[in-house]
């Protein structure tokens, strides 16, 4: 077997099977922990509170942008540089429609895959330094919070070193990044990505009840 | 797992405290603790970071020593993070370290959770960990005793049902108004809290008065009469049980429908939004706050006011407003009424705390902090160009009151209630 063959292989079936399971577990296994019933009387719907809740905290609210226009602008960025990249990326929608779905859709053109990179990697950049500046984000990081962000940055930058698809060697460097950062994924903070729905759904259904979603 | 200190310093039990935080840790704060990314953009909206700018007392900074204990004790995967070394256990360093954090530095107001980008409801987790604190035997002196006093006395001030009566004896003649106490059957349970007892009687008077003249077949009760309930804030469960069943109790006695909670925002909260949970069943009554219940009479016709033109301003109880769902009902109160009301910025909903709920105002070494925290009140109020700020909640009056004196300031505050029941219009009865 050739190191392509392995990391096309066994390598990504070993990762993916990490990142669901690991996911999956993750998930029932912090809704197996349970919650006493909420014995109160309810003013308002606790469902519409959840929906609302999920909804509201993507957009800021409640008069702070000001105090949070850092994080807003470069979340933003980031995030919705991240998800274009690797939903829209013409490479990407060739792998998934070949390996996981059936069905392709249509890839962003080139100058959007650069105007997506550059607001990922500018949006990444701009958290990771307020990570490593601000007093408040260092109080509060851990390792998990570096190697996550580490882990992210390699994933996008050998994609990108990728994109040209002119050498074998570096398509396989990205595949192997993305790997590495599929397998740590559900063991670290980067499952916030899943998380958050729950978290804004606790806090909607809770707060819905009393009649204001905060 | 007791760590016994040289000093003369309470030995603290760790091992209650891991205990208590693994009871406590239900799906919903596990799904918080695991969605936190450590942005801090909760600080930007903290009022106690706002006026210290102290990294430390970032609102999620409370989180650890929960996370601590969970992600060793109760994560997904806390075996694997076990066996690579990754998750240390709590220690009694870090329940010294943290208490000032959980007790001092949190008011509960719940600022945080609207900025935070995974909701995550911090001041709820912050109530769990003061039961873990205070199970390790750890929390401020003096909010623990006005705990003890309440299960003791009745009340956190030490009223005492022999006080209560004199108190009241005292209001009647005084202010030649009945006030119900005892009534063998009423259709409300009225309670007061102790701040109002023995620093704002006035107010008691003011809900007599507005009660009495709707018609309202109420009373209050000395078998349980105080609302505040310190066993809640001072992470005393038992405490806080205690205070509920009296209250509860005093209902089923009179055969009340309907209990109301006068002017304090947290006695509001615990009893409307925590207190069937604490009870351990549906609680045989509807709670209402004053604010709603002068609401609904209001609506109904029954309250009528003359027009007052001063200058005011309406400072939002945390647990009334953003966490009880009673912002509009003030509103409702002063609308067509205060002819010289401006709200203030932010208001509502997203209103700053004044700085001494969450038991705070308790707390007498944080006194200095609560009055650096006024300084925003005074400032949203300046803005407004009100000569006074009127609230709901005794507790906050009391905190205000007292940075007021501290600082020197010369507006006024007022009560809702109070200035309902100077402007009761009789004749529109």
């Amino acid at each position: 077997m050739t190191m392509q063959q392995f990391i096309e292989g066994p390598l990504w079936t070993f990762a993916a099977t990490v990142f669901l399971v690991g996911v999956a577990w993750r998930i029932v296994a912090i809704m197996m922990i349970g919650k006493p019933k909420d014995l109160t009387v309810a003013k308002s719907s606790s469902m519409a509170g959840a929906a609302k809740s999920i909804a509201l905290h993507s957009v800021p609210h409640g008069g702070n942008l000001s105090r949070t226009i850092y994080h807003v602008i470069s979340g933003y960025a980031f995030h919705l540089g991240l998800f274009a990249l690797l939903f829209l990326a013409a490479p990407h929608v060739t792998f998934i429609s070949e390996r996981i779905v059936t069905v392709p859709w249509p890839a962003m053109p080139r100058w959007a895959f650069i105007i997506a990179a550059e607001a990922a990697f500018a949006g990444l950049i701009l958290l990771y330094l307020r990570r490593l500046t601000d007093p408040i984000m260092r109080q509060l990081s851990d390792w998990d919070d570096h190697v996550g962000t580490w882990l992210t940055f390699l994933a996008m930058l050998t994609g990108c070193l990728a994109l040209q698809e002119s050498h074998i060697g570096l398509r396989l460097f990205h595949m192997v990044t993305v790997q590495v950062w599929m397998i740590y994924f559900p063991f670290s903070r980067l499952m916030h990505a899943f998380t958050f729905a729950m978290a804004r759904k606790h806090t909607g259904a809770t707060y819905g009840r009393r009649g204001f979603t905060p | 797992m007791t760590d016994v200190p040289a000093s003369d310093a309470p030995a603290i039990d760790v091992q209650a405290a891991v205990d208590k935080f693994n009871a406590l840790t239900g799906s919903h704060i596990a799904s918080y603790l695991d969605a936190c990314v450590h942005c801090g953009q909760c600080a930007q909206v903290c009022h106690f970071h706002e006026v210290t700018k102290d990294p430390r007392r970032t609102p999620a900074v409370k989180l650890k020593p929960i996370t601590k204990v969970y992600n060793r004790h109760k994560a997904p995967f806390s075996g694997l993070r076990k066996a690579f070394g990754l998750a240390p256990e709590l220690t009694a360093d870090d329940l010294r370290e943290w208490e000032e954090l959980i007790f001092d530095s949190c008011t509960m107001c719940g600022r945080c959770t609207v900025v935070c980008p995974m909701a995550i409801d911090i001041a709820s987790v912050v109530a769990i960990s003061r039961q873990a604190f205070a199970a390790a035997g750890l929390g401020p002196a003096d909010l623990m005793q006005a705990a003890e006093t309440s299960r003791d006395k009745g009340s956190p001030l030490g009223v005492t049902t022999d006080v209560l009566e004199d108190r009241i004896e005292w209001l009647e003649d005084e202010h030649e108004v009945e006030i119900a106490l005892d009534k063998p059957e009423a259709d409300i349970l009225l309670l007061v809290s102790s701040i109002e007892l023995m620093k704002y009687p006035d107010s008691i008077v003011a809900m007599a008065k507005l009660l009495n003249h709707a018609g309202a077949n109420w009373t209050l009760s000395t078998k349980g009469y105080e609302s505040t309930n310190f066993g809640f804030l001072s992470g005393k469960g038992d405490i806080a049980k205690i205070m509920i069943t009296r209250i509860t109790e005093a209902a089923e006695a009179v055969g009340a429908k309907t209990v109301v909670v006068p002017e304090c925002g947290h006695a509001f909260g615990v009893l409307r939004w925590a207190g069937a949970n604490i009870l351990g069943r549906p609680l045989p009554y509807e709670v209402t706050h004053i604010t709603e219940y002068l609401a609904g009479l209001k609506r109904a016709g029954k309250l009528a006011f003359k027009p007052m033109a001063d200058a005011i301003t309406y400072h939002d109880p945390c647990q009334i407003s953003r966490r009880g769902g009673a912002t509009e009902d003030a509103r409702y109160l002063l609308d067509g009424f205060a002819t010289g009301f401006t709200e203030m910025t932010p208001t509502g909903n997203y209103n700053w705390c004044c700085g001494g709920g969450g038991g705070v105002q308790a707390i007498g070494r944080a006194a200095n902090v609560r009055h650096e925290v006024f300084r925003i009140k005074m400032k949203q109020v300046e803005e407004t160009g009100a000569e006074a700020m009127v609230s709901a909640c005794s507790n906050c009056r009391l905190t205000m009151d007292e940075s007021k004196a501290a600082l020197g300031w010369d507006k006024q505050l007022m009560s809702l209630v109070e200035i309902l029941a100077d402007h009761l219009l009789v004749a529109e009865k």
